[in-house]
């Protein structure tokens, strides 16, 4: 039964409510300028060797946007293959084994992009 | 023992008129169809777009470590197959990119007329298209003219 409070806090049988589909179209809206400027940068990083990417990547703002996108970017990859997962995958063992491998490999490859934008931001 | 608890049907009535329906069609029944293509891709290249993460914390992390480490990152990326791979990901970005876009548009309750759908479908190739070839032209000519 829906009890009013339910309706509020808009969670249904599944306890979390719309996150999913909200975190979803969240950092689709995101990745929309957080996309184009990635795209836009590997294009003028195109024939780029090492020194020059490493100076293109101290800059704060283009740091600051590299990380973001990174993070952004896995974050929504994770959620889109969980459903792929969830979709394609019937055998129960192996369905819990790939959303939980799904989610322990988006973390480690989004946290390691991250952490490597910050190395170089940092850098000596 | 009944049809109804026998183990082997799996605890449904097989001998019931349920089982005589019709089931839901399946991909092979329908007629291929833009808005049917279009769902298809949109999940395609978000796989395809998840893949390119990896490469893309490949880079990164080389990026940051430098030395032999980047020139093996680099090595994979400037050579044929990975150039390829690239075309291809740059493909299923601006495919996603527009389809997605044109997915939030539908999310606000725009364009689900069969006419707007159609149309804003053609529109999603037309893009990739096109971006795709302004893309790969600046890149080219970017590493052609010695940058």
């Amino acid at each position: 039964m829906q009890t009013p409070m339910k309706r509020v806090r808009g969670l249904g049988s599944a306890k979390s409510g719309t996150e999913h589909f909200w975190m979803q179209r969240l950092t689709a809206l995101a990745l929309i300028p957080l996309g184009l400027w990635f795209v836009y940068s590997i294009v003028t990083l195109a024939g780029a060797d090492h020194d020059s990417v490493v100076a293109w990547m101290r800059h704060p703002v283009r740091a600051t946007l590299l990380a973001l996108f990174a993070a952004t970017a896995f974050y929504h990859s994770k959620l889109g293959l969980q459903v792929v997962f969830e979709d394609y995958v019937h055998t129960g063992w192996l369905k819990f084994t790939a959303l939980i491998l799904n989610n322990f490999i988006h973390v480690l490859l989004g946290a390691a992009a991250v952490i490597s934008v910050l190395r170089v931001a940092f850098g000596d | 023992m009944t049809a109804s608890n026998n183990p082997a049907s799996g605890g449904y009535q097989t001998d019931s008129p349920r089982f005589d329906r019709p089931l839901s069609p399946h991909l092979q029944v329908y007629r291929w169809q833009i808005t049917m293509l279009t769902s298809i891709l949109h999940r395609a290249t978000g796989i395809v777009l998840s893949v390119g993460a990896l490469l893309l914390t490949c880079w990164l992390v080389a990026v940051a470590i430098g030395g032999e480490h980047y020139a093996r990152v680099a090595a994979i990326i400037t050579h044929p197959a990975g150039q390829a791979f690239l075309f291809l990901w740059s493909i299923a970005f601006f495919y996603h990119f527009a389809n997605g876009i044109r997915h939030l548009l539908w999310d606000a309750g725009w364009g689900f007329e069969i006419k707007r759908m159609y149309a804003s479908g053609y529109t999603v190739f037309a893009f990739v298209v096109a971006a795709t070839a302004i893309t790969w032209w600046l890149a080219w000519d970017k590493i052609g003219g010695g940058a």
